[in-house]
């Protein structure tokens, strides 16, 4: 088990230094540079700037030097954990990814949590209820569920809130806490906003986690020993919840691979239709903007968050089920 | 094939003390084989095995239809599905008039409630609109004129075009009954450049439809050459190949996604960035399939029919091609049609952030563009109608996939 981890460990740096190869190859792909998009927005509202300036900004950023230069000089400074400059923000890009990236996190793991806390009993109920009325009910929740973007649940839900109640449900935080620092009403005032947004991310993932839970519940509920169980006098509970509960969840363990990247990377489009402060819009103004630097970081930090929720699912997957442990050692 | 796959139901076998068993999901327990007592269930045993006769002789893809026709949801779900797929080959014939018409006087106008009725007989007709400012907030306000009767009619005349660029018409499904009055539908109500919702629909359903077919298309093209080579050859191709899909599977897809769009070049026709974007979507998509494809060559190239094609001296392309592929079609069918929802949703994301296709480009995604603003859903919530569409789009797909897939598999319950 642990020389398993070791290696999955091992593997991380090679594959970030792969993605950070890909990643940079991609932000430098659209024509033009920052300077050249940010000279073009000047000269639009008439003012423009003289070519002294243009090449001093341009030496100072490296945007004059090859592009292997450019790569390595942000690989320099990636590895001293500094992230580069922010062309448009003229600021440390650690600083300004670091200020979103802990609600970017929450947010996926609040999401995650929600889906986990609701789709088991959900799950669990439709397959031991089969074919009641609320089965039914629940199985075309699921299906909706399915169907709807997340950006599109958020606009509804927007929406409604808007027009019936008067009420807007964007931002994490309330204008008073937007910009103070970090306290306990603070906190406070997070959780009264970050439940919507949690819903809305969380939807999809709880719909398909249901249907899942369902079908692998079902299969276990037709095994012999369930009637062995009955036969010994359990009750309906305890057997249920014993055994086939226990071997319907283990597999759900590697959806967790997949859909803890999702949920990071998901949230992105709702953050930028609720105005939530995550890394989200940062990376859609920062790729907009061809402000680099600040995207090919956002951009690893992604790949880096789905790396770590594959790592997770893996060594959960070999802690919940002994025949993967076996196989991997 | 056994009786299990049998279409029509089959007396199940009631256990009184354990009703709950004979209830297994889906499953059709094995027909009685209990001695025979009387005419009436000699009978019903004939009938069991000319029922029996006339699937051991069904083609497989007969026998996918007889389970898929049992699913009444999903047969339903291909209705619509094929409707769309209509709309996508004549969205013009579905449109009342010309997508790109603008006309900023007309802008926000409300859905049109179609009246049936008129004068005691069925002759339905909308009623026209009176745009009025709002001296203060000088927001224009449309209020419904009874006493002006636009009538409509089903085939009626309207712009010109061609049915698939060949074929010249000016017919339409639906449209005012006189021509004069063409300009004056608007079924859906207008967005903010006054462009008729209904027609704007129509157009989007033909591109954000084809591009969700062609992506999925090109995914199955590489799917199944870069998946064949990887399970029927094994050794270090099949090493390469799943490397490969496992980097590309670790990728966060939806911010990659945008990274890929937005370094299309602003300068792009709508027509090259429209097959970039399809590039784009199936970059990861063929991964999912090419993993399917691997395994089923890799448990069928130890059956037996493959290795009697291989004495039988058919050249390997051969064996690949009519011995191999056509035993998990179905599957692959309906691992696409699954495919195809995702490719959907994902276009529409990034188009609705600017970053997909762009206007004069219409998809859903585009449409909704529009619907980014609070204030505005507020006050044109018909804006929000396209992703109804989405939904119902990608609710068909799901659900005639999950029918294909559940009727593609003879073992599963």
């Amino acid at each position: 088990m642990v020389r398993y981890i070791l290696q999955r460990l091992l593997l991380i740096p090679v594959l970030l230094v792969l993605f950070s190869i890909m990643v940079f190859a991609l932000v430098q792909a659209p024509p033009g540079d920052y300077l050249t998009t940010y000279i073009a927005t000047l000269s639009a509202s008439g003012s423009s700037m003289d070519q002294a300036q243009v090449d001093a900004l341009e030496k100072q950023f490296g945007l004059d030097q090859p592009v292997h230069v450019q790569y390595w000089r942000w690989m320099q400074s990636l590895a001293r954990g500094e992230l580069g400059l922010s062309l448009e923000y003229q600021r440390p890009n650690s600083e300004l990814i670091g200020e979103r990236l802990g609600l970017t996190i929450a947010l996926a793991l609040a999401a995650f949590v929600f889906t986990w806390v609701v789709a088991i009993p959900i799950g669990i109920y439709s397959a031991t209820h089969r074919n009641s009325i609320l089965d039914y009910l629940i199985t075309v929740i699921n299906y909706t569920g399915v169907a709807i973007p997340n950006f599109m649940l958020a606009l509804i839900l927007m929406w409604l809130a808007y027009a019936y109640f008067d009420v807007s449900i964007t931002g994490l935080f309330s204008r008073e806490f937007e910009q103070a620092p970090w306290s306990f009403a603070k906190f406070i005032d997070l959780l009264k906003h970050i439940w919507l947004p949690m819903i809305v991310i969380g939807v999809a993932g709880t719909a398909r986690l249901t249907r899942v839970m369902r079908a692998n519940l079902i299969d276990e509920l037709n095994k012999p020993y369930m009637v062995s169980g009955r036969a010994r006098g359990l009750s309906e509970w305890q057997l249920v919840m014993k055994y086939p509960v226990r071997l319907a969840i283990n597999p759900l363990a590697s959806t967790i691979g997949w859909y803890l990247p999702e949920l990071f990377s998901g949230s992105l489009i709702v953050a930028t239709v609720m105005n939530l402060q995550n890394i989200g819009p940062l990376l859609l103004r920062s790729l907009t903007n061809q402000d680099m630097y600040l995207a090919g970081s956002i951009l690893l930090i992604y790949c880096a968050l789905a790396i770590v929720g594959t790592l997770i699912s893996d060594i959960l997957l070999a802690w919940v089920d002994p025949r993967i442990r076996m196989e991997k050692s | 094939m056994d009786s299990k796959e049998e279409p029509n139901e089959l007396p199940i076998l009631e256990n009184p003390d354990h009703p709950d068993l004979a209830e297994v999901d889906g499953v059709v327990p094995v027909p009685p084989t209990l001695p025979v007592e009387s005419a009436s269930a000699t009978e019903e045993l004939l009938v069991a095995n000319q029922e029996e006769e006339r699937i051991s002789i069904a083609s497989n893809w007969t026998l996918v239809w007889w389970r898929f026709r049992k699913n009444k949801l999903a047969v339903l779900s291909g209705l619509i599905l094929i409707f769309l797929v209509i709309i996508v080959l004549v969205p013009e014939f579905f449109a009342t008039m010309d997508p790109e018409d603008t006309d900023a006087r007309l802008a926000f106008i409300p859905i049109q409630s179609v009246h049936w009725i008129d004068e005691g007989r069925l002759k339905p007709w909308v009623p026209g609109v009176v745009g009025k400012r709002d001296p203060v907030t000088l927001k224009m306000i449309w209020t419904v004129d009874e006493s002006e009767k636009v009538y409509i009619k089903l085939f009626a005349e309207g712009y010109s075009y061609k049915i698939l660029g060949l074929i010249d018409s000016n017919l339409h499904l639906i449209g005012a009954a006189d021509p004069e009055q063409a300009g004056k539908v608007f079924l859906l109500g207008t967005d903010r450049l006054g462009r008729d919702q209904w027609s704007r629909l129509a157009y989007a359903t033909r591109i954000s439809m084809t591009i969700g077919m062609i992506s999925v298309g090109v995914s199955i093209v590489l799917g199944l050459i870069l998946g064949g080579i990887s399970g029927y050859f094994g050794g270090w191709p099949d090493m390469v190949i799943q490397r490969l899909i496992e980097l590309l599977q670790s990728l966060p897809t939806i911010p990659i996604w945008l990274a890929l769009t937005a370094a299309l070049p602003r300068t792009w026709s709508p027509e090259k960035v429209f097959f970039a974007i399809t590039i784009i979507l199936a970059l990861r998509g063929w991964t999912t399939l090419a993993r399917e494809v691997r395994g089923r060559f890799l448990s069928l190239r130890e059956e037996d029919f493959v290795l009697a094609a291989e004495l039988a001296g058919c050249s390997q392309a051969r064996i690949i091609l009519v011995h191999m592929i056509p035993t998990f079609t179905s599957h692959i069918i309906a691992t696409s049609t699954l495919a195809i929802p995702v490719m959907i949703v994902t276009e529409t994301s990034l188009s609705f952030l600017g970053l997909g296709l762009r206007p004069p480009a219409i998809s859903w995604g585009v449409m909704l563009q529009e619907a980014q603003n609070i204030q505005t859903l507020a006050l044109a919530p018909w804006l929000l109608l396209p992703g109804v569409v989405v939904i119902v789009a990608v609710l068909v797909f799901n659900l005639v996939g999950d029918g294909l897939r559940d009727a593609a598999d003879p073992y599963s319950n």
